[in-house]
Order: structure tokens, then C-alpha cells, then sequence
């Protein structure tokens, strides 16, 4: 059984902070398959659509048939674990830093072996295992070897935490405390073991419903944060960007208006200001500190959590300027995930359906609970997924995206939408 | 399986002039450099002159971006037949193959037979990195921890299926230990004692120091041209009795328990004529003790999983009644590269024409050779293996 992690004691100002460094990255463009699954949460392997068979190591061709029709399929990665080592040398920097390292050789049970990290709890070979894929440092696909069955503290395995983000003794910042949705990201965050939860505020003296239970928290600090100012983000980014481990940007500005229905630009603009710009302004004030601290022990900077929404995918004419701001922002954060990765650290999209508050009032069910939400960020945070579609209309969305974007845009242009 | 139809002998084909150019565990050459020392030496051993080389093999991990083409330039040779053998570990018996067939052929008379590699501080790391596409996506990312980390898998699953231990390993290491230490070249020739050899500091479980190569910088290199142009240039010589390769043998095996030696060894010994029982030498591909196991094994000298039990009734040195890798193989003398492919080969000329550096094996008269290379994802792709007989003067 793991060890459950202890809190880590406080950092000696004095010492050097170790730099990041990555596992290594490289990749053939047919191998990337795996990590357009993983970054979703799935395994998959290329299934041969001509005779079935099931491959690995990724391939242009299929080894049964050479087929050359190779659709990734979701696999249960059942298997037998047949041969073990515990590496105590490493050709790679990475690994160097983090020996021992143990790993498995796995026989699928669909067939083939596969070569996979291997989680502390998995007991001697041959031993009954379980696989999946989860994104690595470097936000590449990599197989890890789980035990059969769960047991407790999982996840504060040593080298399975270089592959995820759980929040667990880490400090977060959530950027807008003032919606239920906010609150509801806190408040998981908290329960899910971190350390200190700052929430921003823009406008203080409002006095929002809900901020002063939520502040009651031992562990939440409520601090002034409006990201529409440059002032107030690089001031808050002064006093606690350098401890910052999770920043869940979850502040927007939302109005359901088309074109037509509103004239001038003052609405989308102020969308802008907060969706688009705001996580601009964020990115460039917390974003340095965050990648000089991806490899600071174990509770190193992690995760960049962006709220945006499933209408960032397709224009939903009905919110029309609000998913230009959030496409926008969706956009934006791509550039934030290639300049992150550098460091190891993982910009993870949120894209859900409607949610269940004000601005969404005249949209029929289901909508989307705050509470719902919060908790998918948190799972994504603990099992290291990138993309995450959030509730029964967006997982519809997003399959209905994936298939065809023109059909779902002619769909949405005929009202037949959220 | 019996000797394929229309298969021809290689009678009146002569494998000449052994060459090894001294190891160093690091060189600041290329591995062009390596490889110009030992066609230098050829030369010089065989008297011929650049001219003479009609055909040249060239097995190199590291030459890119040349390949050998380039080479050919470099060297200011113009053969009119040329091989690039990217085949490792296995490259030494497969150029002994190519060679003999275009001698045989008439394509061409006197083959030069290359193979060497450099090893900067920082080389093998990169080779390690990109050493395949399969390697490149679905091995190193996992700890990177190369060929040690392959072969500790399957040492690990050999040790749990056949009841072999780290002490057999360790004998095989101790004797080839022994062997090394009259061979000049050997870069490892300190005695090493079997408390040593499972005390050593640990690299990649079940696997410790002694188990894993030493990479290094070296060169080796052979002719291969008719009997009677050998006789002619008075070079003592061995005769080809029979060889085989395979390639992605038993991929349905989810481990590597065994090679394509196992396909192929009854071709190998009908060809031949002979049996395991008439052969005086093993020189098997060692870069880990498991892999020899294998080899004693899939070469007919015991059933699979018989290979521990056969270590434990045998003595491995040039005196013993199995001798094994009489120069101290790769684990001793060290892995230049490609050139590991033909250490095996070289050292089996030496013992059969009268020209050893070392230990001898007494009246040694037919040797096997066996290659093996090409970790490409999860096991070892290409095998072969060659019997050589001392030819008369």
C-alpha cells in the first residue's frame, strides 16, 4: 500500500529551486494518437478496421494485415504483468533526478505487450494488472500499470504524481470568488487536500452572497483580484505568484446577445476585457513565476485550469459574442499550453455545457451545476486529463463536433442548439 | 527443417586476416576514423593494395549522416559492389553471408568487411534516444534507461520461468573474465569473483554492473574472397560450413524466451554437416549473460530452459570443455558499436588460423559463431549464427 504523502515541510528560502526538466517528448506523428486519447482521459489503442487486431507499439500499418485503416479504440487494459525491472541508472536528466524507477512489461489481454510505468502497488510478476494511459510531463501519452484492484492512497504514488496534479498539499488560486461556480472550485479544492485556496474578488466592497461562509474556511484567503486591471493582476501576482502550484481561471463576463440583439460593442467588448484579455493578462503576470517553480519538490506548480465553455467550439448565435470571447480565449490558451509544457506544467480546458446560473436562465435542462463542475476539475487535476467536456450537453457537443463541425454549426444556425 | 532446395555450400570461399582495431572506452574520432584503421590494417595484414577491394561491407551506428556511400569517398575506394548492414549485433555473421555469395557470384573478388563505431562522452545516449521509431515512441520515454532496462526484462521473466540465477550469470561473466586476461585488446582484464560480480552496484534489477556491456570506441574488420586467391597471398584462412539469419523471429512470443537460431539450426548443422557435438567454440553475442543462455539453448546444445543447468556442468575458458567467447567477448573487451556485431566472428578466425592474441583453444578445428542484434522495441529482431572450419594451408 502507498505511503500517503506527508505535508511538505516549508521551503528554505535559501536553497535553489531545482529547475524543470522534461521526460523526453519525442514522438512519431502516428504515436500522438495515443495522447489525443489520454488527453481526455481515455486509452486507446489502434484497432485494424479490416481485421480487428489490436497493435501497439502505434504503426502505419497494420501487423496482422497491413491495413492501413487504423481507428483508435477505447481499450479496458486488463492484462498480465510478465517481467519487472527497478531502473537505478537513466540516460535522461528527468529520470536521473528520480530514481529508483520501476517498470513493467504488460500482455494485454487484446494481445500485445506493452511497456509501461508501474504504479508502487502493483506486487510481483506475473501479477494481474490493469493499464491506462495518462499525459506525462512532457504532456505526452504514456502507459502506466495499476494493481487490479484500487487500494488506498493511489495516487500519492512517487512516480504516478509526476503524472498528475491532484491538488492534495498544493496551493491554488481560483480568480473569481464571487459565482457559485468559484465557490464550488474552493470548496472542492479544499476537500480535495489543498493546502491554501486563495480566491480573488473584483469589487470587494460588493460583499457577494456566499464569500463570507466560504472565507470561514481555514484554508481559503479571499484576496482583491479584477482581471479587467493589469494593476491589480501583477499586484496580486507580486505578493503570491511565486507559491501559486494550481491556478483554476474561472472569472468571465457573460450576456446572452447576438448581433442584432444589441447594438454597439459595449457588451463584447466588456466579454472581451474579462474572457479573452483577462486570461491574457494573467498569463503574463503568473505564468513566468508559475514555470520556474514545474520541478519544486513535491508539491511543485502543476496545473493551469481554464474555465471556458463548450460554445468556444461552435458559435451559439443565441450567446453569440460570449462564444467569440470564449473561442478566443480557447485559442489563447493552446499558445499557453505550448509555452507551459516547457516546464511541465499542464494547461487543462474546461468546455462546459450551459451552466445552471443567472445568464443561462432561459436555456432549457440539463444544465450544469456549479457543484458538478467543480468536481470535474478537481477528477481532470487528479487523473492528469487536458480537455474535459463537462456534463451531458457537452459531452453531446463534443461529439457531435467531432464528427462533423459544419453539421453542428448548420444545427446551431437553425436553433436546434444547446 | 532440412536444407532448402537449390541452397548452394560455400566451398572455395576463403574468410581471412582478423582484424581488431585497439579499444578505447572513448575517442574523440569519428567513426569514419575507426573504421579507416581497420581497412588500413587489412591492407597492411593482406598485403593488397586499396585497389585490390572490389567489395566493401560497412555495419556502424554511428557514420550519419554518411552511410556507406559517403564512406567510399571518404576512403577514396570505387568498389562495384557495396553493402550498408545496419543489422548490429548480427552484422558480423550477415556481411560473412553477403560477402561470400558476391565472391561466390563472381560480383566481386576480395570484399573488405567493416564494422566500428566511436563513443564520445555523450554518444551512446543519443544512439540509446533514437535508436528506433518503435524504441524512440514506446521505450525510452519510459525511464530511458536503454538496453539495460530491455534486458532486465527479459532476464527477470527468463529467471522466473526457467529457475536460472544471478550465480549462473555470474559464472559466464567470471570465465569470459578469465579469457580476457591474456587477450591485449580486452578493455576490462581485472579478476572479478563472484561475490564482486552480485555485489556490484545495481543498474537495472535483476541486472548489476557486470551484467551490462561497457560501450566503448573500436573497430573490427575481415576479408572474404576465393580459397585459392587466399592460398595465392599466402593468408591463412577458415572455411564457411554453413550459416543462417532470421529476422522478427516468434513475433506471437509476448516475451523474448528465444531467437531465430531455434527456426533455423537444423538448416545450419544439415548444411554443415556437423552436429553441436563437433563444434570446439562457442563465440556467442554476450552484451548480457541472458542473451548467451539463449543462444547455448536455441543452437542445440541443450533443451529451452536448460540453459542454467548447462552453465553449472560446464567450464567456459580456452581449457574448459565448452569454451566460451575465448576473448572475453563483449562483456570483457567492451561494445564498440557495431563492431560488438563482429568481435565474435574475428576472434573465431584467430582461433582457427593460428593467430590468437590470447588464450588459444587447443586444436581447435570448428567454431560457431552467433550474432544477435536490434532491440527495436521489446526484443532482439535479427539472429544469426555461422560454423567455421580450419581450412588447410
Amino acid at each position: 500500500m502507498t505511503r500517503p504523502l506527508e505535508r511538505p515541510p516549508r521551503k528554505n528560502p535559501v536553497l535553489p529551486t531545482r529547475l524543470p526538466v522534461l521526460p523526453p517528448w519525442q514522438r512519431s506523428r502516428v504515436a500522438l494518437g495515443l495522447t489525443a486519447g489520454a488527453a481526455e482521459g481515455r486509452f486507446e489503442l489502434q484497432v485494424c478496421a479490416a481485421c480487428g487486431a489490436t497493435q501497439y507499439p502505434p504503426r502505419e500499418a497494420c501487423v496482422r494485415c497491413l491495413g492501413t485503416e487504423l481507428p483508435w479504440r477505447g481499450q479496458s487494459g486488463g492484462g498480465e504483468l510478465i517481467a519487472e525491472t527497478r531502473l537505478a541508472h537513466s540516460h535522461d536528466v528527468f529520470f536521473r533526478e528520480r530514481l529508483p524507477w520501476r517498470l513493467g512489461m504488460v500482455r494485454l489481454d487484446a494481445g500485445p505487450t506493452v511497456v509501461a510505468h508501474l504504479h508502487g502497488d502493483v506486487t510481483a510478476a506475473p501479477a494481474r494488472v490493469r493499464v491506462g494511459a495518462r499525459l506525462d510531463k512532457a504532456g505526452m501519452a504514456v502507459l502506466v500499470c495499476f494493481p487490479e484492484k484500487d487500494v488506498s492512497n493511489m495516487a500519492d504514488d512517487r512516480q504516478l504524481r509526476e503524472m498528475t496534479c491532484d491538488p492534495k498539499y498544493r496551493k491554488a488560486l481560483v480568480t473569481d470568488g464571487r459565482t457559485a461556480v468559484g465557490q464550488a472550485l474552493a470548496r472542492a479544492l479544499v476537500e480535495a487536500g489543498a493546502d491554501i485556496v486563495w480566491v480573488g474578488q473584483a469589487e470587494p466592497w460588493k460583499r457577494a452572497a456566499g464569500l463570507d461562509t466560504l472565507a470561514a474556511l481555514p484554508q481559503v484567503t479571499l484576496l482583491p483580484l479584477d482581471l479587467t486591471d493589469a494593476r491589480s493582476v501583477q499586484e496580486l501576482a507580486a505578493e503570491i505568484g511565486g507559491k501559486v502550484d494550481i491556478l483554476v481561471n474561472n472569472a468571465e463576463h457573460h450576456r446572452a446577445h447576438g448581433i442584432a440583439s444589441r447594438p454597439g460593442t459595449d457588451v463584447a467588448q466588456a466579454e472581451m476585457e474579462v474572457n479573452y484579455f483577462g486570461l491574457l493578462r494573467l498569463a503574463q503576470a503568473f505564468g513566468p513565476a508559475m514555470r520556474a517553480r514545474g520541478a519544486d519538490g513535491q508539491s511543485s506548480a502543476v496545473a493551469w485550469v481554464n474555465v471556458l465553455s463548450v460554445f468556444a467550439l461552435s458559435n451559439f448565435p443565441a450567446h453569440g459574442t460570449f462564444s467569440a470571447s470564449k473561442a478566443a480565449a480557447h485559442s489563447l490558451s493552446q499558445c499557453l499550453r505550448a509555452e507551459m509544457r516547457a516546464a511541465g506544467i499542464r494547461v487543462i480546458n474546461v468546455f462546459p455545457g450551459p451552466i445552471d446560473d443567472e445568464w443561462n436562465q432561459t436555456l432549457p435542462p440539463p444544465k450544469l451545476a456549479p457543484v458538478a463542475l467543480a468536481r470535474a476539475v478537481v477528477a481532470a487535476l487528479r487523473d492528469g486529463v487536458e480537455d474535459v467536456y463537462s456534463g451531458d450537453v457537452a459531452q453531446e457537443w463534443r461529439e457531435r463536433w467531432h464528427e462533423s463541425p459544419k453539421v453542428l454549426e448548420r444545427e446551431l444556425a437553425l436553433g436546434s442548439g444547446a | 527443417m532440412s536444407t532448402r532446395i537449390g541452397r548452394a555450400a560455400y566451398d572455395d570461399i576463403a574468410v581471412a586476416v582478423p582484424v581488431t582495431v585497439p579499444y578505447q572506452r572513448h575517442s574523440i574520432r569519428g567513426s569514419h576514423w575507426w573504421l579507416a584503421r581497420s581497412l588500413a590494417a587489412l591492407l597492411e595484414r593482406s598485403g593488397l593494395r586499396k585497389e585490390d577491394v572490389d567489395g566493401v561491407a560497412v555495419s556502424s551506428f554511428l557514420l550519419f549522416p554518411d552511410t556507406a556511400v559517403g564512406l567510399m569517398q571518404h576512403f577514396g575506394l570505387s568498389p562495384r559492389w557495396l553493402d550498408h548492414i545496419p543489422m548490429g549485433g548480427a552484422s558480423g555473421v550477415v556481411a560473412l553471408r553477403r560477402a561470400a555469395r558476391a565472391v561466390q557470384s563472381g560480383d566481386a573478388s576480395i570484399v573488405a568487411c567493416l564494422a566500428g563505431d566511436t563513443n564520445h562522452v555523450d554518444s551512446f545516449r543519443h544512439t540509446v534516444a533514437s535508436f528506433s521509431q518503435f524504441a524512440r515512441d514506446a521505450v525510452y520515454p519510459y525511464g530511458s534507461g536503454g538496453p539495460n532496462a530491455s534486458f532486465a526484462f527479459l532476464t527477470d521473466n527468463y529467471m522466473r520461468s526457467y529457475g536460472a540465477r544471478r550465480e549462473d550469470f555470474g559464472k559466464l561473466c567470471l570465465a569470459q573474465r578469465r579469457n580476457a586476461q591474456s587477450f591485449p585488446h580486452a578493455l576490462l582484464r581485472k579478476p572479478l569473483t563472484l561475490t564482486e560480480y552480485l555485489e556490484a552496484r545495481p543498474i537495472a534489477e535483476p541486472l548489476r554492473l557486470f551484467d551490462c556491456v561497457m560501450p566503448c570506441a573500436g573497430a573490427e574488420g575481415f576479408l572474404v574472397l576465393a580459397s585459392e586467391r587466399a592460398r595465392q597471398l599466402g593468408l591463412p584462412h577458415a572455411r564457411i560450413l554453413g550459416t543462417i539469419e532470421r529476422h522478427n523471429a516468434y513475433p506471437e512470443d509476448p516475451i523474448q524466451v528465444r531467437g531465430g537460431w531455434a527456426v533455423d539450426r537444423e538448416e545450419l548443422y544439415a548444411q554443415a554437416g556437423v552436429g553441436p557435438e563437433n563444434v570446439d567454440f562457442l563465440q556467442a553475442y554476450d552484451d548480457y549473460p541472458v542473451i548467451t543462455l539463449m543462444q547455448i539453448e536455441d543452437l542445440g546444445f541443450c533443451a529451452k530452459g536448460e540453459g542454467a543447468e548447462f552453465v553449472r556442468r560446464h567450464e567456459f575458458g580456452t581449457d574448459g570443455d565448452f569454451p566460451l567467447n575465448t576473448s572475453g567477448g563483449q562483456l570483457s573487451v567492451g561494445q564498440a558499436g557495431a563492431a560488438g556485431g563482429f568481435l565474435g566472428l574475428v576472434e573465431a578466425l584467430r582461433q582457427l588460423t593460428g593467430q590468437v592474441l590470447g588464450a588459444a583453444v587447443p586444436d581447435a578445428r570448428i567454431g560457431l559463431v552467433s550474432g544477435f542484434g536490434m532491440i527495436n522495441y521489446d526484443r532482439g529482431l535479427c539472429s544469426g549464427a555461422t560454423l567455421l572450419a580450419r581450412a588447410a594451408a
